[in-house]
C-alpha cells in the first residue's frame, strides 16, 4: 500500500507518517484504547502498519504500541487512524464514567477486587 | 517482595476490554518507576509524546521538524484486573511542562498517586496544586528513604493539604506497600463518588 505523500525524507517521524501532520481532530485512540487486529499484514505495506497488525494480534493498549514502535504517542495514532480507517483493527475505548460523568461505582468495585487479589 | 515480571512481551487475554489509568505523580528520584516495577506484570516500559512550547498541537509534525517541539517521557506498568479490565500504571514526571499533556494524555484517568520525598517536599507542590486544578483524585504518598520521620501534620500542613485527602506511608519498593496503596486511592475515589464532600479522614503515617 502506498500513500500520497509519502517522500523519503530522513526524518522518520515525518516518514512514517507521510507527512501529516495531525491525527483527526476526533482521534477516538486513548492512551489505553485496546487495539485489536483485524487482518493480517499485507504484502507492501508500510513497515510500522504491518508491525501493529502483529503486535495487535492480541488486544494491545496504544501506550504499548507505542513503546513497542519506540514512536511518540501521537505519531502512533496517527498510524492507527490509518488502520482503523481501512478496517484492518478495531479499537476496544475506555470505559471510565458512568452517565453521570462520575467512575462507575460497579466499575470502581471491580478495580478493587482486582487490586486486593493482586 | 519480587514482582511478577517478564522480559518477553505478556499478551493480554483475547477478552480484555477495558483499560484504565492511574498515574503516579513525583520528582525526579522519587520511586515513581520502582512503584510501577512493584505491582506490574510487565517490566516497566518507556514511551513519550511530543509536542510544541505552547503546549498545543502535540502532534504537529512541522513542529517536531522545526525542534520547536519537545518531548515528555513517561514509564508505565500494566495489571490484569479481571477477565476485562486492565489497569495501566503511568509514572509521571511533576514538572512544568508536563502538565501541557495532562489533558491530552490523562483524561478519564481514575486518579494520582503523588509520591513524595519528605526530604524535598516543595517538589511536590506543583503537581498538588495541577490535580486540584483539574479535580483529579489523588492521594498523597510518601516514599520511605529513610532518615527522620516527619509526623503527618507536618506534612499535611507543608502540603497544604486538603482535610479529606488521604495521606499515606509507603515503601515503593514493597509489592505490598505499593499495592496498599492503589487500593487507598481506589476507596478514595469510590467515597468522592459516592459523597463529593466527604469526612476528613484519619491519618495513615505511622
Ligand atoms: N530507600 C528507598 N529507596 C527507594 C525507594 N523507592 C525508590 N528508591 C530508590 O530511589 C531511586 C530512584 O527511584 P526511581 O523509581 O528510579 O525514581 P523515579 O525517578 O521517580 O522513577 C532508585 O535507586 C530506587 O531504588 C524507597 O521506598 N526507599
Ligand atoms: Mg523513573
Amino acid at each position: 500500500m502506498s500513500r500520497p505523500g509519502r517522500d523519503d525524507a530522513p526524518d522518520r517521524l515525518y516518514t512514517v507518517t507521510g507527512g501529516r501532520s495531525r491525527t483527526a481532530p476526533d482521534s477516538p485512540f486513548d492512551l489505553v484504547t485496546l487495539v485489536m487486529a483485524e487482518s493480517a499484514p499485507a504484502p507492501g505495506m508500510q513497515s510500522e502498519h504491518a508491525r501493529i497488525l502483529r503486535i495487535t494480534e492480541h488486544p494491545t493498549a496504544v501506550v504499548e504500541i507505542a513503546a513497542e514502535l519506540r514512536l511518540p504517542v501521537s505519531i502512533t495514532k496517527i498510524l492507527l487512524t490509518d488502520l482503523h480507517d481501512q478496517g484492518r483493527v478495531s479499537a476496544r475505548h475506555p470505559r471510565t464514567a458512568a452517565p453521570s460523568g462520575r467512575p462507575d461505582p460497579d466499575l470502581l468495585e471491580q478495580v478493587l477486587v482486582g487490586l486486593r487479589n493482586l | 517482595m519480587d514482582s511478577v515480571t517478564s522480559d518477553a512481551r505478556t499478551p493480554l487475554s483475547a477478552s480484555a476490554d477495558n483499560g484504565l489509568k492511574i498515574v503516579i505523580v513525583g520528582g525526579f528520584g522519587v520511586g515513581k518507576t520502582t512503584m510501577v516495577r512493584s505491582v506490574s506484570e510487565i517490566r516497566p516500559l518507556n514511551t513519550e509524546e511530543t509536542m510544541t512550547q505552547a503546549g498545543a498541537a502535540v502532534d504537529d509534525i512541522r513542529a517536531v521538524r522545526g525542534k520547536t517541539a519537545t518531548t515528555v517521557a513517561f514509564d508505565f506498568g500494566r495489571i490484569t484486573l479481571d477477565a476485562r479490565n486492565v489497569l495501566y500504571l503511568f509514572g509521571a514526571p511533576g514538572q512544568e511542562r508536563f502538565w501541557f499533556l495532562w489533558d491530552r494524555l490523562f483524561s478519564g484517568t481514575l486518579g494520582a498517586i503523588v509520591l513524595v520525598d519528605t526530604r524535598r517536599i516543595d517538589d511536590s507542590w506543583y503537581a498538588i496544586d495541577r490535580l486540584e486544578h483539574h479535580g483529579t483524585p489523588f492521594v498523597v504518598a510518601c516514599n520511605d528513604f529513610g532518615g527522620t520521620a516527619h509526623p503527618p501534620a507536618e506534612v499535611r500542613a507543608a502540603l497544604d493539604l486538603e482535610p479529606h485527602v488521604p495521606l499515606l506511608h509507603c515503601d515503593a519498593r514493597s509489592r505490598e506497600s505499593s499495592k496498599q496503596v492503589l487500593i487507598s486511592l481506589v476507596e478514595h475515589i469510590s467515597g468522592l463518588a459516592a459523597a463529593p464532600h466527604p469526612e476528613p479522614l484519619q491519618e495513615l503515617l505511622p
